[in-house]
């Protein structure tokens, strides 16, 4: 588990002017800061916005890399009122990037909601998060920028799932953070019923560029289908953890190395933990939406784990699978079933006393229990068991004929994922 | 008629799958959910409506 400040490093963008990332010795940006990179400055109308990100080509940040142009038309078009949501919940345990786009830059952040607000003729907004550090920074954002628009900020308690579309619609209309089953979805019906825009931080952070640099600034990195730069958050259980600002279509493999040296990777965790586990060929993967999803694993929000020559694949697995079993929401029965006795088959693999009937069991379930949550969290657990038991069937059985030393030497800390960066 | 399981309200009775075998999959744990897009063929409608008034936990529902 990386817990001390000094383990995080901010990796800008070399050769660049300020993009998402601040120079290493700002530390907060304040609006007289802000407003000189060109910051608040152009007052496209909803239609240019959304022209703008058609042509960008611009793509959520939050996970699902949804073309944010669709997303815009649809509760644009819908009846209002209409609200828009900044989701600052960073669920994934791996990954900062919106954290720090909160705590740091949180006029980037505000600018780009209220673009988004203009885009969609929203009248009000909401920025949804769960520490009280960005929910503070916000506040100071707001109050020096003075919105002519009612911006509110919720605070939940952090979790996987909270930050789920249908979970930040509930939370904000005051039930738990849990998400509901779709249809609707928040586009249609959201808080209080109204079509509601819910956009990832970085997403808004990225139109906020797009607004004050254009669009050719922005296509100058990554690909056709994957354009722009995104916020990788790379990590290793005991430490460093980078945040950097990579182009779509860069190398893994390059951006380790240029970010870490030539180190030993034995595994990789794509996606943070959804993504599934992959060997060290993962390294030769260029960091796209497409081909990380053509490899079976996903992109998802930009955190990586690396694992080393002392981290065994199947520890990795048993930590994540007993995090979701933690995480869950609780309410889908395959769920709390399936992340149970997933957890208990990997923990068993892990401590040598799984059977023949254990990784049977992990085989069905995660291929039988796909899509059968209301969120995504079940179809990680399923990615994160079938990733061990169908790409690396020799390790498994490894672990059936005799216990592994260094999956007895990994330790979580109680209750606690130890891939988590606390920061 | 397209129908859906709400996985956030079954509780795996399962009546749906005894009232409808064509239109439910209950997994090993005996929870519901409908292969494909939950699209139901002409001849089914009235099992999927009976389902939909029969499941105590009122998981079944109509989406389309």
């Amino acid at each position: 588990m990386i817990t001390e400040t000094a383990a995080v490093r901010i990796r800008p963008l070399t050769g660049a002017p300020t993009r998402l990332l601040l120079p290493k010795e700002q530390y907060w940006e304040d609006l007289a800061d802000y407003l000189p990179r060109g910051g608040y400055a152009r007052t496209p109308d909803a239609e240019q916005i959304r022209e703008l990100v058609r042509v960008a080509n611009l793509r959520g940040r939050g996970g699902a890399g949804f073309p944010t142009a669709v997303k815009l038309a649809s509760v644009a078009e819908a009846a209002g009122p209409r609200c828009v949501v900044a989701n600052g919940e960073e669920g994934e345990p791996a990954s900062i990037k919106d954290r720090y786009l909160l705590r740091r830059r949180p006029h980037l952040v505000l600018d780009g909601l209220l673009l988004a607000a203009r885009a969609v003729n929203a009248d009000h907004a909401y920025v949804y998060v769960s520490d009280d550090a960005s929910a503070a920074s916000m506040r100071v954002a707001i109050a020096q920028r003075r919105p002519s628009i009612p911006v509110r900020i919720v605070t939940v308690p952090a979790g996987y799932v909270a930050g789920e579309a249908s979970a930040v619609v509930r939370a904000i209309d005051g039930g738990p953070a849990k998400p509901t089953a779709k249809p609707p979805h928040p586009y249609q019906q959201g808080v209080g019923g109204m079509p509601t825009l819910i956009q990832n931080v970085e997403t808004l952070a990225h139109l906020a560029l797009l607004v004050s640099h254009g669009a050719a600034a922005h296509l100058e990195h990554g690909t056709t289908e994957c354009t722009g730069t995104f916020l990788l958050t790379l990590s290793r259980p005991g430490g460093p953890a980078i945040l950097a600002e990579v182009p779509y279509g860069a190398r893994l493999g390059d951006v380790v190395t240029e970010h870490l040296g030539p180190i030993e990777v034995s595994g990789v965790l794509m996606g943070g933990f959804a993504g599934g586990i992959f060997g060290p060929e993962a390294l030769d993967l260029p960091l796209t939406h497409e081909d990380v999803r053509n490899a079976g694993g996903m992109l998802g929000c930009g955190a990586v784990i690396l694992l080393g020559p002392e981290d065994c694949q199947v520890s990795a697995a048993a930590d994540i699978a007993a995090y979701f079993d933690r995480e869950n929401a609780g309410q889908c029965g395959a769920c709390i079933k399936g992340t149970d006795a997933m957890a208990r088959d990997l923990a068993a693999l892990a401590s040598g006393t799984a059977g023949p009937d254990d990784v049977a069991r992990l085989e069905r379930l995660s291929a039988n229990l796909l899509r059968r949550g209301s969120c995504g969290l079940l179809d990680a657990a399923c990615a994160t068991a079938a990733s061990l038991v169908r790409t690396n069937r020799p390790l498994v059985d490894a672990h059936l004929a005799a216990p592994c030393r260094r999956c007895a030497d990994a330790s979580s800390p109680p209750g606690e994922t130890r891939f988590r960066i606390n920061w | 008629m397209k129908i859906q399981v709400d996985s956030t309200k079954c509780q795996g009775y399962g009546l749906c799958e005894q009232i409808a075998s064509a239109l439910f999959v209950l997994d090993e744990f005996g929870y519901a959910a409908t292969p494909g897009d939950g699209t139901v063929p002409p001849e089914q409608i009235e099992a999927a409506e009976r389902a939909i008034a029969e499941c105590p936990a009122t998981a079944v529902r109509r989406v389309a």
